[in-house]
């Protein structure tokens, strides 16, 4: 900082001084004339109006400000969920408010609530829907671990059992300010870069000719059609 | 099992009916067996449709509110637990035993529609078989599921195999039959408008709805083996609030509370009665509203206006709530014999909130008329649309504000009096229209009718002596019913009629926990509603129905 120059003395450089620089605009438009367009930005910049930074850097800027939610209910979480699109907690302030009915034009998926086994292909099937990069918010104890349900019959011990995810806020159901706390947890990485984590995923789906020939398969051989996606729950191997 | 009912409260009423049942009943009933508020008939499983038929027609027992199936060591048994629409408290229970070798009993889906989609859940979880039934698969598992869950030698280890064959496109050729034309669609599991994980197969001819199949079991969550796992003291309690998610936790923890509480002779205080009733009525009001928003959102798009608003009225029931049970949603605030505490210090701070809510009640009611019901789109959506007639309502099982829509004047907490419900002075909202315009309409009324229960509970509280405020009975810290004593009971859910049965087995654990769900039964009737109509009245009568996955799935 150039201490012995007044604050008020237009500066050439983005460093060295606080005070707008007035440069640019004096020898575009006069000098003193009008200052309606004299954004912040603009003084900010001064005579170089330029920001030097790496794209990718600069898209995961835009991608963790600018995030399209699934529209994506399933259980008691949902009904939290959309307290927070709601007023009051209004996550749209965050650049995350819009859900999206399809898939197709989704970045993040919220999973709220329990996956049970006959949801568990469709949610994989909607998940693989997702364009690219895709980013997944597990909401509730059920999507880290089944949560109440764990020891049912007929529950996934956890959404990360079938997609990987980026973010679990805990809860039964976790407080709309919990969400909201995630989601920005989750923009933090995704302006750090931090992309989806790898995880190996037990369940896939298959054909079903492709499975490898068991009890199970063969009683099975008749009513399923080789070519239909199946998946294979293995409920002894599951946490 | 026994003969006979050893305890009746009122000897005499039960005395008249029963004689009469007996005799109408006949040489039919093998057996007596006792029920704690209901005489139980034991019949033949190849007699169940003219013994069924008789209690429909000639006694007037035209509500099948409930089909439990349960496996003991030495047979199966199907249980009808039937009431009646005029008298709610008038029950009668048909046990039908059946071997465990040969499974088989006769279907009573003839007889009352509402058993086709009981029975199902039978056969699905514990491996009864129905004859006669027109459409025996499974309802809640995939159809590749091998084992009966709630059978005692199912192996839960067991790896199983979901196919995922419906997503293929639906306006691929194999799905478009040539001869006649029309065009099967899918909607849901992941909709918009199916409020969750609903999935209905649709056929289509031209724009018209020529086929309605709800297929459900998304969220299936062995509701019933996790209340089959916990004890009865304090481990059931937190399950009820995930059956209706809708803020409606109280309202079906009061089912339990009252299952067990009858069964295991627990008298609440009443002041822990009149805290149970306001408190269960702010959980119905925040429950039509979301119902309401929803609704909005499903027949007019209507994001901006209505869904917010009713969801800024829900936020305020909301914090009323928080305040008085410590959670937003999965309360946890009864406990068998009472409720958890009592209401927050100071006391004059909750009132003062809780009165400021029902003052500028009446102003938004008024206001969503003005938005949502005399509005003109709103009308021409709704009115006519979705028409579900008084008989077929009854013979569905249709019960809340669905029955009360179609006029069906049906509503226990005046018919079957529990809480503090017959002191306070309210009305039942019945509606002619039998239309989803009449369904909301209902809706918006019974929030008023709640408003003037809570004003009355709440003058009720603030007079209450302050040496009597007890919240609790006094219950043992481990309950165990007599062996084989069995209770069907139920309360007015937001949704309609949800019933417990409960059979112990002598130890802490139930032996046998059904929940019977409103929205099971009132979804059961969305294709009589919706066939032969276009295909925005199927969004539009799904949305007046007001499920909740979780509590039609369980």
């Amino acid at each position: 900082m150039g201490s012995d120059e007044p604050e008020t003395q237009p500066r050439q450089a983005i460093h060295d001084s606080t005070a707008p620089s007035t440069d640019t605009r004096d020898s575009r438009i006069g000098e003193g004339v009008d200052d309606r367009f004299n954004s912040k930005l603009r003084e900010a910049f001064g005579a170089s109006p330029f920001i030097l930074t790496k794209f990718d850097e600069f898209m995961n800027w835009v991608r963790g400000n600018s995030m399209f939610m699934l529209q994506f209910g399933i259980a008691c979480c949902s009904i939290e969920m959309i307290h927070t699109y709601a007023i009051k907690h209004d996550v749209d302030r965050y650049g995350a408010g819009v859900p999206r009915a399809s898939p197709r034009q989704a970045d993040v998926m919220i999973v709220p609530g329990t996956i049970v086994s006959k949801f568990g292909p469709r949610m994989k099937r909607v998940y693989d829907q997702m364009p690219e990069p895709k980013f997944v918010v597990g909401m509730g104890s059920c999507t880290i671990s089944g949560g109440p349900f764990q020891e049912g019959y007929n529950v996934v011990k956890g959404a990360e059992e079938i997609i990987p995810i980026d973010i679990h806020v805990p809860g039964c159901p976790p407080r709309p300010e919990a969400l909201i706390y995630g989601i920005l947890k989750l923009q933090e990485r995704i302006q750090n870069g931090e992309s989806s984590p790898v995880v190996v995923k037990p369940y896939e789906l298959e054909e079903f000719g492709d499975l490898p020939e068991d009890e199970l398969v063969q009683k099975l051989a008749d009513e399923i059609d080789e070519d239909d996606l199946v998946m294979r729950y293995n409920w002894a191997d599951s946490p | 099992m026994s003969t006979g009912l050893e305890e009746t409260s009122d000897a005499e009423t039960v005395d008249v009916t029963e004689a009469e049942l007996e005799a109408l009943i006949g040489d039919r009933a093998l057996a007596r067996d006792e029920h704690e508020n209901a005489p139980g008939f034991v019949v033949n499983p190849d007699e169940v449709q003219s013994v069924l038929g008789d209690l429909k027609d000639e006694a007037g027992y035209d509500h099948l509110s409930c089909v439990t199936a349960q496996q003991y060591e030495d047979r199966y048994e199907s249980i009808y637990h039937l009431k009646k629409y005029d008298d709610a408290s008038d029950e009668v229970s048909i046990v039908v035993p059946t071997t465990r070798d040969d499974p088989v009993s006769e279907s009573a889906e003839p007889v009352f529609r509402t058993a086709d989609w009981h029975e199902r859940e039978a056969y699905d979880l514990v491996g009864i078989e129905y004859a006669d039934h027109p459409d025996l698969r499974r309802i809640l598992l995939p159809e590749t599921w091998q084992g009966h869950p709630l059978s005692d030698d199912y192996d839960q280890d067991k790896p199983q195999l979901v196919t995922l064959a419906e997503h293929e496109n639906p306006l691929a050729d194999d799905h478009h039959d040539a001869e006649s034309d029309t065009m099967f669609l899918n909607v849901g599991p992941h909709h918009p408008a199916t409020h969750g994980v609903l999935h209905v197969k649709t056929v289509l001819d031209g724009e018209t709805i020529v086929d309605v199949d709800p297929d459900i079991g998304y969220l299936h969550r062995c509701e019933e083996q996790m209340c089959q796992q916990g004890t009865y003291r304090h481990q059931i309690m937190p399950y009820p609030d995930r059956w209706d998610y809708v803020s409606s936790g109280l309202l079906n923890e009061w089912a339990y509370a009252r299952a067990i509480e009858d069964l295991a002779d627990i008298e609440v205080p009443e002041y822990a009665q009149v805290i149970r009733t306001m408190g269960a009525e702010l959980c119905r009001i925040a429950s039509h509203m979301l119902a309401l928003g929803t609704f909005a959102l499903d027949v007019y798009g209507e994001f901006t206006a209505i869904f917010q608003y009713t969801f800024r009225d829900r936020e305020v029931v909301q914090d009323i709530l928080e305040d008085l049970t410590g959670q937003r949603m999965m309360f946890n605030y009864f406990r068998v014999g009472g409720v958890a505490w009592d209401l927050p210090e100071p006391r004059e701070e909750f009132f003062e909130q809780t009165r400021d809510f029902l003052d500028e009640l009446p102003a938004k009611v008024a206001e969503y008329n003005d938005m949502v019901t005399s509005n003109e789109i709103f009308q021409t959506r709704c009115i006519d649309t979705g028409v579900l007639e008084p008989d077929v309502a009854k013979d569905y099982g249709c019960t809340g504000p669905v029955a009360r829509g179609s006029g069906v004047d049906y509503d226990l907490r005046r018919d079957d009096p529990y809480g503090y419900y017959e002191h306070l002075d309210w009305d039942v909202v019945t509606r002619d229209g039998c239309d989803n315009y009449a369904r909301v309409l209902c809706r918006m009324e019974e929030v008023e009718e709640s408003a003037k229960i809570i004003e009355q509970c709440l003058d009720l509280l603030e007079e209450w002596p302050e040496d009597d405020r007890e919240v609790q009975a006094n219950v043992p810290r481990t309950l165990k019913p007599d062996a084989g004593s069995e209770i069907y009971r139920a309360v007015e859910a937001a949704k309609g009629e949800l019933g417990i049965y409960i059979r112990s087995d002598g130890t802490d654990k139930p032996g046998r926990f059904k929940i019977r769900s409103p929205c099971f039964s009132n979804l059961q009737a969305l294709p009589e509603m919706t066939e032969g109509e276009y295909i925005p009245d199927l969004v539009a009568s799904l949305g007046s129905l007001d499920i909740v996955l979780g509590e039609v799935d369980r």
